[in-house]
Protein backbone atom coordinates (compact mmCIF):
# COMPACT_ATOMS: atom_id res chain seq x y z
CA UNK A 1 0.00 0.00 0.00
CA UNK A 2 1.70 3.01 -1.23
CA UNK A 3 -1.32 5.07 -1.78
CA UNK A 4 -2.22 8.09 -0.06
CA UNK A 5 -6.47 7.69 1.35
CA UNK A 6 -8.54 10.05 -0.94
CA UNK A 7 -7.60 13.44 -0.13
CA UNK A 8 -4.82 12.72 2.79
CA UNK A 9 -6.75 12.14 6.22
CA UNK A 10 -8.44 9.17 7.28
CA UNK A 11 -11.82 9.05 7.27
CA UNK A 12 -12.39 9.29 11.10
CA UNK A 13 -10.28 12.70 10.63
CA UNK A 14 -12.56 13.49 8.03
CA UNK A 15 -15.94 12.81 10.16
CA UNK A 16 -14.38 14.48 12.95
CA UNK A 17 -13.57 17.77 10.77
CA UNK A 18 -17.16 17.39 9.02
CA UNK A 19 -18.82 17.23 12.09
CA UNK A 20 -17.22 20.45 13.08
CA UNK A 21 -17.88 22.34 9.24
CA UNK A 22 -21.92 21.40 9.94
CA UNK A 23 -21.65 23.00 13.79
CA UNK A 24 -20.24 25.91 11.93
CA UNK A 25 -22.94 25.92 9.36
CA UNK A 26 -25.59 26.08 12.48
CA UNK A 27 -23.95 28.70 14.58
CA UNK A 28 -22.41 31.35 12.42
CA UNK A 29 -19.55 32.88 13.05
CA UNK A 30 -19.05 30.71 16.43
CA UNK A 31 -15.57 29.27 16.15
CA UNK A 32 -15.89 25.31 17.23
CA UNK A 33 -13.11 23.59 18.52
CA UNK A 34 -11.89 20.61 16.49
CA UNK A 35 -8.93 18.19 16.76
CA UNK A 36 -6.55 19.65 14.54
CA UNK A 37 -3.86 17.16 13.15
CA UNK A 38 -0.40 17.19 12.02
CA UNK A 39 0.03 18.25 8.15
CA UNK A 40 2.96 17.58 6.24
CA UNK A 41 3.33 21.40 6.07
CA UNK A 42 4.44 23.96 8.94
CA UNK A 43 1.59 26.16 11.32
CA UNK A 44 0.65 29.27 9.17
CA UNK A 45 1.16 27.57 5.94
CA UNK A 46 -2.67 26.64 5.96
CA UNK A 47 -2.93 23.68 7.99
CA UNK A 48 -6.56 24.80 8.79
CA UNK A 49 -7.68 25.27 5.31
CA UNK A 50 -6.46 21.93 4.22
CA UNK A 51 -7.70 20.13 6.77
CA UNK A 52 -11.43 21.92 5.72
CA UNK A 53 -10.83 21.17 2.03
CA UNK A 54 -9.38 18.00 2.58
CA UNK A 55 -13.02 17.06 4.46
CA UNK A 56 -15.05 19.04 2.02
CA UNK A 57 -13.59 17.81 -1.40
CA UNK A 58 -15.14 15.36 -3.65
CA UNK A 59 -13.48 13.16 -6.38
CA UNK A 60 -15.29 15.92 -8.90
CA UNK A 61 -14.19 19.03 -7.94
CA UNK A 62 -11.99 21.68 -9.39
CA UNK A 63 -10.07 23.21 -7.21
CA UNK A 64 -8.24 27.13 -6.98
CA UNK A 65 -5.76 27.92 -4.48
CA UNK A 66 -4.58 31.62 -3.96
CA UNK A 67 -2.24 33.02 -2.03
CA UNK A 68 -3.29 36.75 -1.22
CA UNK A 69 -4.80 37.00 -4.54
CA UNK A 70 -2.33 35.12 -6.89
CA UNK A 71 -2.04 31.49 -8.52
CA UNK A 72 1.14 31.24 -8.56
CA UNK A 73 3.26 32.04 -5.52
CA UNK A 74 4.93 28.98 -3.46
CA UNK A 75 2.12 28.58 -0.66
CA UNK A 76 -0.73 28.20 -3.54
CA UNK A 77 1.43 26.04 -5.94
CA UNK A 78 2.19 23.26 -3.09
CA UNK A 79 -1.48 23.54 -1.88
CA UNK A 80 -2.91 22.88 -5.38
CA UNK A 81 0.07 19.81 -5.84
CA UNK A 82 -1.02 18.73 -2.33
CA UNK A 83 -4.32 18.02 -3.59
CA UNK A 84 -3.99 16.95 -7.19
CA UNK A 85 -1.61 14.17 -5.61
CA UNK A 86 -3.65 12.98 -2.41
CA UNK A 87 -7.14 13.61 -3.83
CA UNK A 88 -6.25 13.48 -8.14
CA UNK A 89 -9.35 16.61 -8.05
CA UNK A 90 -8.98 18.98 -11.30
CA UNK A 91 -6.94 21.95 -10.38
CA UNK A 92 -7.67 25.48 -12.07
CA UNK A 93 -6.66 28.74 -12.12
CA UNK A 94 -9.83 29.97 -13.22
CA UNK A 95 -12.50 31.52 -10.35
CA UNK A 96 -15.18 30.60 -12.53
CA UNK A 97 -14.51 27.02 -13.47
CA UNK A 98 -13.58 25.86 -9.79
CA UNK A 99 -15.98 24.80 -7.36
CA UNK A 100 -13.81 24.82 -3.77
CA UNK A 101 -11.63 27.82 -3.50
CA UNK A 102 -8.95 27.41 -0.88
CA UNK A 103 -7.91 31.30 -0.09
CA UNK A 104 -5.22 33.17 2.34
CA UNK A 105 -6.28 36.39 2.53
CA UNK A 106 -8.14 37.41 0.18
CA UNK A 107 -11.47 36.72 -1.68
CA UNK A 108 -11.31 36.59 -5.11
CA UNK A 109 -12.99 39.66 -7.60
CA UNK A 110 -15.26 37.58 -9.61
CA UNK A 111 -18.40 37.02 -7.43
CA UNK A 112 -18.58 33.65 -6.40
CA UNK A 113 -21.67 32.17 -7.41
CA UNK A 114 -23.96 29.21 -5.44
CA UNK A 115 -22.04 26.07 -6.63
CA UNK A 116 -18.98 27.23 -4.96
CA UNK A 117 -17.24 26.93 -1.88
CA UNK A 118 -14.49 29.47 -0.53
CA UNK A 119 -12.47 27.77 2.80
CA UNK A 120 -10.45 30.44 4.13
CA UNK A 121 -7.08 30.00 5.65
CA UNK A 122 -7.04 31.35 9.27
CA UNK A 123 -4.27 32.39 11.71
CA UNK A 124 -5.63 33.76 15.02
CA UNK A 125 -9.05 32.75 14.64
CA UNK A 126 -10.20 34.73 17.80
CA UNK A 127 -10.82 38.63 17.27
CA UNK A 128 -10.28 39.48 21.08
CA UNK A 129 -7.25 37.41 21.64
CA UNK A 130 -5.13 40.45 21.41
CA UNK A 131 -6.99 42.72 23.53
CA UNK A 132 -7.54 39.71 25.80
CA UNK A 133 -4.78 36.89 25.81
CA UNK A 134 -6.89 34.53 28.33
CA UNK A 135 -9.37 31.72 26.42
CA UNK A 136 -11.35 31.09 29.50
CA UNK A 137 -12.40 35.15 29.60
CA UNK A 138 -12.68 35.44 25.12
CA UNK A 139 -14.95 32.17 25.57
CA UNK A 140 -17.14 34.50 28.14
CA UNK A 141 -17.28 37.43 26.33
CA UNK A 142 -18.77 35.71 23.43
CA UNK A 143 -21.25 33.60 25.49
CA UNK A 144 -22.23 37.10 27.18
CA UNK A 145 -22.27 38.75 23.93
CA UNK A 146 -19.91 41.27 25.82
CA UNK A 147 -17.79 43.08 22.73
CA UNK A 148 -17.69 46.81 24.25
CA UNK A 149 -13.92 45.98 24.00
CA UNK A 150 -13.68 45.71 20.26
CA UNK A 151 -15.26 49.02 19.92
CA UNK A 152 -12.81 50.86 22.63
CA UNK A 153 -10.24 49.79 20.33
CA UNK A 154 -12.07 50.73 16.71
CA UNK A 155 -12.23 54.05 19.06
CA UNK A 156 -8.73 54.53 20.21
CA UNK A 157 -7.91 53.93 16.90
CA UNK A 158 -9.59 57.15 16.08
CA UNK A 159 -8.35 59.28 18.87
CA UNK A 160 -4.73 58.17 17.47
CA UNK A 161 -5.09 58.34 13.88
CA UNK A 162 -8.47 60.60 13.11
CA UNK A 163 -9.82 56.86 11.39
CA UNK A 164 -10.39 53.45 12.14
CA UNK A 165 -6.60 52.12 10.87
CA UNK A 166 -7.39 48.69 11.00
CA UNK A 167 -6.69 47.76 7.04
CA UNK A 168 -6.63 43.89 7.08
CA UNK A 169 -8.35 41.14 9.71
CA UNK A 170 -11.40 43.87 10.27
CA UNK A 171 -13.42 42.54 12.73
CA UNK A 172 -17.21 41.46 11.33
CA UNK A 173 -20.72 40.98 13.27
CA UNK A 174 -22.52 37.27 11.70
CA UNK A 175 -26.10 37.54 11.96
CA UNK A 176 -26.51 39.94 15.26
CA UNK A 177 -24.60 37.73 17.18
CA UNK A 178 -21.14 36.64 17.19
CA UNK A 179 -18.03 38.86 16.42
CA UNK A 180 -15.55 37.35 14.39
CA UNK A 181 -12.35 37.36 12.54
CA UNK A 182 -12.95 37.00 8.64
CA UNK A 183 -9.05 36.17 8.82
CA UNK A 184 -6.61 38.40 7.60
CA UNK A 185 -8.20 39.69 4.45
CA UNK A 186 -8.04 43.50 3.45
CA UNK A 187 -11.64 45.59 4.34
CA UNK A 188 -11.86 45.88 0.89
CA UNK A 189 -13.28 42.47 1.13
CA UNK A 190 -15.49 42.82 3.55
CA UNK A 191 -18.30 43.68 1.69
CA UNK A 192 -17.96 40.78 -0.27
CA UNK A 193 -18.55 38.28 2.68
CA UNK A 194 -22.18 38.19 1.68
CA UNK A 195 -21.90 35.83 -0.97
CA UNK A 196 -24.06 33.14 -2.48
CA UNK A 197 -21.18 30.84 -1.65
CA UNK A 198 -20.94 29.23 1.55
CA UNK A 199 -17.58 30.33 3.18
CA UNK A 200 -15.54 27.87 5.46
CA UNK A 201 -12.72 28.83 7.93
CA UNK A 202 -9.64 26.45 9.22
CA UNK A 203 -7.25 27.49 11.65
CA UNK A 204 -4.88 24.65 12.61
CA UNK A 205 -2.65 25.95 14.46
CA UNK A 206 -5.54 27.17 16.49
CA UNK A 207 -7.55 24.16 16.65
CA UNK A 208 -10.51 26.10 15.37
CA UNK A 209 -13.54 25.64 12.29
CA UNK A 210 -16.46 28.55 11.65
CA UNK A 211 -18.11 29.25 8.74
CA UNK A 212 -20.93 31.54 7.16
CA UNK A 213 -23.82 30.21 5.30
CA UNK A 214 -24.65 31.88 1.98
CA UNK A 215 -26.42 34.86 2.22
CA UNK A 216 -25.99 35.29 5.95
CA UNK A 217 -25.95 39.07 7.50
CA UNK A 218 -21.95 40.24 8.01
CA UNK A 219 -21.63 43.59 9.25
CA UNK A 220 -18.41 45.07 9.83
CA UNK A 221 -18.08 47.36 13.00
CA UNK A 222 -17.86 50.76 13.04
CA UNK A 223 -19.52 54.16 14.46
CA UNK A 224 -22.50 55.83 13.41
CA UNK A 225 -19.97 59.15 13.06
CA UNK A 226 -17.12 56.66 11.76
CA UNK A 227 -18.58 54.41 9.60
CA UNK A 228 -16.97 51.27 7.59
CA UNK A 229 -15.16 52.13 4.49
CA UNK A 230 -13.50 49.46 2.18
CA UNK A 231 -10.06 51.24 1.37
CA UNK A 232 -7.61 50.42 -0.91
CA UNK A 233 -4.73 52.21 -2.50
CA UNK A 234 -5.67 55.25 -5.11
CA UNK A 235 -4.95 54.27 -8.37
CA UNK A 236 -5.27 51.64 -11.47
CA UNK A 237 -3.74 48.46 -12.35
CA UNK A 238 -0.48 49.32 -13.90
CA UNK A 239 -1.14 45.89 -16.29
CA UNK A 240 -4.96 45.93 -16.69
CA UNK A 241 -5.84 49.08 -16.04
CA UNK A 242 -8.65 48.22 -13.55
CA UNK A 243 -9.41 51.12 -10.38
CA UNK A 244 -12.32 49.24 -8.95
CA UNK A 245 -9.60 45.91 -7.59
CA UNK A 246 -7.45 45.92 -4.70
CA UNK A 247 -4.05 46.63 -5.71
CA UNK A 248 -1.08 45.20 -4.60
CA UNK A 249 2.46 47.56 -4.42
CA UNK A 250 5.14 46.53 -6.19
CA UNK A 251 8.50 47.80 -5.73
CA UNK A 252 10.36 47.81 -8.88
CA UNK A 253 13.78 49.47 -8.61
CA UNK A 254 16.44 50.92 -6.16
CA UNK A 255 15.47 54.32 -6.92
CA UNK A 256 11.90 54.45 -5.03
CA UNK A 257 9.92 53.29 -8.60
CA UNK A 258 6.58 51.28 -7.98
CA UNK A 259 3.73 50.53 -9.33
CA UNK A 260 0.26 48.91 -8.46
CA UNK A 261 -1.29 45.53 -9.68
CA UNK A 262 -4.23 43.60 -9.15
CA UNK A 263 -3.52 41.34 -6.01
CA UNK A 264 -6.23 39.08 -7.98
CA UNK A 265 -4.00 37.61 -10.71
CA UNK A 266 -6.81 35.42 -12.36
CA UNK A 267 -8.80 38.54 -12.42
CA UNK A 268 -6.09 40.70 -14.06
CA UNK A 269 -5.41 37.88 -16.72
CA UNK A 270 -8.71 38.07 -17.61
CA UNK A 271 -9.08 41.70 -18.31
CA UNK A 272 -5.84 41.79 -20.34
CA UNK A 273 -7.48 38.70 -22.59
CA UNK A 274 -10.74 40.76 -22.95
CA UNK A 275 -8.75 43.67 -24.46
CA UNK A 276 -8.02 46.19 -21.09
CA UNK A 277 -4.78 47.68 -21.19
CA UNK A 278 -2.61 49.65 -17.97
CA UNK A 279 -0.13 51.94 -18.72
CA UNK A 280 2.55 49.43 -18.35
CA UNK A 281 0.60 46.73 -19.95
CA UNK A 282 1.62 44.78 -23.03
CA UNK A 283 -0.87 43.29 -24.74
CA UNK A 284 -1.90 39.99 -24.09
CA UNK A 285 -0.33 37.27 -25.58
CA UNK A 286 -1.48 33.10 -24.90
CA UNK A 287 2.34 32.00 -25.37
CA UNK A 288 3.54 34.67 -23.24
CA UNK A 289 5.81 33.84 -20.46
CA UNK B 1 -25.85 -10.89 15.18
CA UNK B 2 -27.76 -11.36 11.76
CA UNK B 3 -25.51 -11.66 8.92
CA UNK B 4 -27.35 -9.17 6.96
CA UNK B 5 -26.01 -6.59 9.66
CA UNK B 6 -22.38 -7.01 7.86
CA UNK B 7 -23.65 -5.54 4.11
CA UNK B 8 -25.01 -2.22 3.01
CA UNK B 9 -22.04 0.15 4.15
CA UNK B 10 -19.70 2.37 1.94
CA UNK B 11 -18.15 0.12 -0.91
CA UNK B 12 -15.91 3.20 -1.21
CA UNK B 13 -16.20 4.71 1.88
CA UNK B 14 -13.24 7.63 1.09
CA UNK B 15 -15.20 8.94 -1.84
CA UNK B 16 -18.86 7.89 -1.07
CA UNK B 17 -18.53 9.89 2.39
CA UNK B 18 -17.34 12.44 0.16
CA UNK B 19 -19.87 12.78 -2.14
CA UNK B 20 -22.98 12.38 0.60
CA UNK B 21 -20.98 15.18 2.96
CA UNK B 22 -21.29 17.35 -0.18
CA UNK B 23 -25.16 16.94 -0.42
CA UNK B 24 -25.14 17.18 3.41
CA UNK B 25 -23.13 20.53 3.71
CA UNK B 26 -25.33 21.71 1.21
CA UNK B 27 -28.71 21.77 2.37
CA UNK B 28 -27.17 22.29 6.51
CA UNK B 29 -25.75 25.53 4.62
CA UNK B 30 -29.10 25.81 2.47
CA UNK B 31 -32.53 25.34 4.24
CA UNK B 32 -35.47 24.45 2.16
CA UNK B 33 -32.56 22.40 -0.45
CA UNK B 34 -33.38 19.24 -0.57
CA UNK B 35 -30.45 16.99 -1.98
CA UNK B 36 -30.26 13.54 -3.00
CA UNK B 37 -28.11 11.17 -0.38
CA UNK B 38 -27.44 7.21 -1.09
CA UNK B 39 -24.51 5.33 -1.24
CA UNK B 40 -25.80 2.95 1.68
CA UNK B 41 -28.23 0.09 2.00
CA UNK B 42 -29.66 0.10 5.48
CA UNK B 43 -31.83 -2.61 6.93
CA UNK B 44 -35.96 -2.05 6.85
CA UNK B 45 -36.86 0.59 8.59
CA UNK B 46 -34.07 3.04 8.02
CA UNK B 47 -34.05 4.82 4.78
CA UNK B 48 -31.28 5.13 2.40
CA UNK B 49 -30.93 8.97 3.05
CA UNK B 50 -30.66 8.14 6.90
CA UNK B 51 -28.33 5.60 7.05
CA UNK B 52 -26.08 7.32 4.82
CA UNK B 53 -25.77 10.23 6.99
CA UNK B 54 -25.09 8.25 9.59
CA UNK B 55 -22.20 6.11 8.14
CA UNK B 56 -21.06 9.45 6.89
CA UNK B 57 -21.15 11.03 10.65
CA UNK B 58 -20.64 8.99 13.08
CA UNK B 59 -18.44 6.58 14.61
CA UNK B 60 -17.40 6.02 18.40
CA UNK B 61 -16.75 9.40 19.35
CA UNK B 62 -20.85 10.17 18.42
CA UNK B 63 -23.58 8.91 20.95
CA UNK B 64 -26.26 7.86 19.11
CA UNK B 65 -30.00 7.48 20.43
CA UNK B 66 -32.38 5.46 18.65
CA UNK B 67 -36.07 6.70 18.88
CA UNK B 68 -38.91 4.25 19.10
CA UNK B 69 -39.70 2.04 15.81
CA UNK B 70 -35.92 2.44 14.57
CA UNK B 71 -34.80 0.98 17.95
CA UNK B 72 -34.75 -2.81 16.38
CA UNK B 73 -32.46 -5.32 16.78
CA UNK B 74 -31.68 -5.28 12.91
CA UNK B 75 -30.68 -1.56 13.20
CA UNK B 76 -28.78 -1.85 16.29
CA UNK B 77 -27.02 -4.09 14.73
CA UNK B 78 -25.88 -2.73 11.28
CA UNK B 79 -25.07 0.74 13.29
CA UNK B 80 -22.79 -0.70 15.46
CA UNK B 81 -20.91 -2.90 12.94
CA UNK B 82 -20.53 0.30 10.24
CA UNK B 83 -20.10 3.08 12.87
CA UNK B 84 -19.46 1.90 16.37
CA UNK B 85 -21.38 4.31 17.94
CA UNK B 86 -22.50 4.03 21.46
CA UNK B 87 -26.14 3.70 21.71
CA UNK B 88 -27.35 6.07 24.34
CA UNK B 89 -30.49 7.66 26.07
CA UNK B 90 -31.86 10.80 24.73
CA UNK B 91 -30.43 13.42 27.07
CA UNK B 92 -26.54 11.91 26.47
CA UNK B 93 -27.20 12.19 22.53
CA UNK B 94 -25.22 13.98 19.76
CA UNK B 95 -27.33 12.39 17.00
CA UNK B 96 -30.81 11.09 17.47
CA UNK B 97 -32.65 9.09 14.89
CA UNK B 98 -36.62 8.76 14.88
CA UNK B 99 -39.55 9.73 13.44
CA UNK B 100 -40.96 13.00 14.46
CA UNK B 101 -43.76 12.01 16.72
CA UNK B 102 -41.26 9.29 18.45
CA UNK B 103 -38.54 11.93 18.69
CA UNK B 104 -40.58 14.12 21.07
CA UNK B 105 -40.37 15.70 23.22
CA UNK B 106 -37.59 18.49 22.31
CA UNK B 107 -36.72 19.23 25.54
CA UNK B 108 -34.98 15.79 26.34
CA UNK B 109 -31.83 16.76 23.87
CA UNK B 110 -28.60 18.81 24.80
CA UNK B 111 -29.55 22.24 23.44
CA UNK B 112 -25.43 23.38 24.15
CA UNK B 113 -23.93 25.82 26.59
CA UNK B 114 -23.43 29.41 26.71
CA UNK B 115 -19.68 28.84 26.29
CA UNK B 116 -19.81 25.84 24.08
CA UNK B 117 -23.28 26.01 21.87
CA UNK B 118 -21.64 23.04 19.46
CA UNK B 119 -22.97 20.74 22.30
CA UNK B 120 -25.74 20.12 21.19
CA UNK B 121 -28.08 17.01 20.11
CA UNK B 122 -28.51 16.74 16.27
CA UNK B 123 -31.84 15.33 15.30
CA UNK B 124 -32.25 13.32 12.42
CA UNK B 125 -36.05 13.18 11.27
CA UNK B 126 -37.47 10.11 8.85
CA UNK B 127 -40.48 11.57 7.34
CA UNK B 128 -42.93 9.76 5.05
CA UNK B 129 -41.78 12.50 2.05
CA UNK B 130 -40.30 15.83 1.59
CA UNK B 131 -41.13 18.65 -1.08
CA UNK B 132 -40.53 22.34 -0.67
CA UNK B 133 -43.88 23.23 0.36
CA UNK B 134 -45.72 24.38 4.12
CA UNK B 135 -43.62 25.96 6.49
CA UNK B 136 -42.22 29.41 5.28
CA UNK B 137 -38.23 29.74 6.04
CA UNK B 138 -36.25 32.50 6.00
CA UNK B 139 -32.33 32.89 7.63
CA UNK B 140 -28.68 32.63 7.12
CA UNK B 141 -28.83 30.14 4.35
CA UNK B 142 -32.15 31.58 2.36
CA UNK B 143 -31.71 34.41 0.51
CA UNK B 144 -35.38 35.55 0.40
CA UNK B 145 -37.45 32.75 1.64
CA UNK B 146 -37.58 28.89 1.10
CA UNK B 147 -40.55 26.38 2.23
CA UNK B 148 -40.12 22.68 3.49
CA UNK B 149 -42.53 20.31 4.43
CA UNK B 150 -41.84 20.38 8.01
CA UNK B 151 -43.69 17.87 10.43
CA UNK B 152 -44.99 20.85 13.03
CA UNK B 153 -44.01 24.33 13.19
CA UNK B 154 -44.06 25.43 17.34
CA UNK B 155 -40.89 22.99 18.38
CA UNK B 156 -38.73 24.69 15.38
CA UNK B 157 -40.31 28.12 16.81
CA UNK B 158 -39.01 27.44 20.53
CA UNK B 159 -35.79 25.86 19.13
CA UNK B 160 -34.83 29.00 16.70
CA UNK B 161 -35.86 30.91 20.09
CA UNK B 162 -32.54 29.69 21.64
CA UNK B 163 -29.84 30.88 18.98
CA UNK B 164 -27.00 30.17 19.67
CA UNK B 165 -28.08 27.24 21.75
CA UNK B 166 -30.45 24.96 20.00
CA UNK B 167 -30.73 21.73 18.13
CA UNK B 168 -30.27 20.96 14.49
CA UNK B 169 -32.44 18.91 12.27
CA UNK B 170 -32.12 16.68 9.29
CA UNK B 171 -35.19 15.27 7.84
CA UNK B 172 -34.70 12.08 5.51
CA UNK B 173 -37.08 10.34 3.06
CA UNK B 174 -36.15 7.54 0.68
CA UNK B 175 -32.59 9.08 -0.81
CA UNK B 176 -33.78 12.88 -0.20
CA UNK B 177 -32.60 14.94 2.93
CA UNK B 178 -33.00 18.32 3.82
CA UNK B 179 -32.10 20.42 7.31
CA UNK B 180 -33.10 22.87 9.15
CA UNK B 181 -30.26 24.49 11.34
CA UNK B 182 -31.16 26.16 14.63
CA UNK B 183 -30.60 29.81 12.68
CA UNK B 184 -33.72 29.49 10.20
CA UNK B 185 -36.79 30.72 11.47
CA UNK B 186 -39.98 28.71 10.20
CA UNK B 187 -43.74 30.89 9.66
CA UNK B 188 -46.69 29.26 8.86
CA UNK B 189 -47.75 30.59 5.65
CA UNK B 190 -49.95 33.86 5.81
CA UNK B 191 -53.38 32.77 3.80
CA UNK B 192 -53.77 35.87 1.15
Amino acid sequence: MSDYNFAYLDEQTKRMIRRAILKGLAIPGYQVPFASREMPMPYGWGTGGVQVTAACLTPDDTLKVIDQGADDTTNAVSIRRFFEKTAAVAVTQSTKRASVIQTRHRIPEEPLSEDQILVYQVPIPEPLRFLEPRETETRKMHALEEYGLMHVKLFEDISQHGQIATAYAYPVMVEGRYVMDPSPIPRFDNPKMEMAAIQLFGAGREQRIYAIPPYTQVVSLDFEDYPFEASKAEGACALCGADHTYLDEVIVDDDGGRMFVCSDTDYCESRRQAGHLGVEGTPYRKDAA
Amino acid sequence: MELSALSGGFDNAAHQSATAFRAIMNVTARPGVIETVSGAMPPKGLSIAAGSLLLTLCDPETKLYLAGGVDSQPIRDWLTFHTGAPLVPAAQADFALGAWEELLPLTQYAIGTDQYPDRSATLIVEMPELSQSGATLTGPGIKDSAQLSLPSLEPFQLNAALFPLGCDFFFTAGDKIAALPRTTKPESVTCM
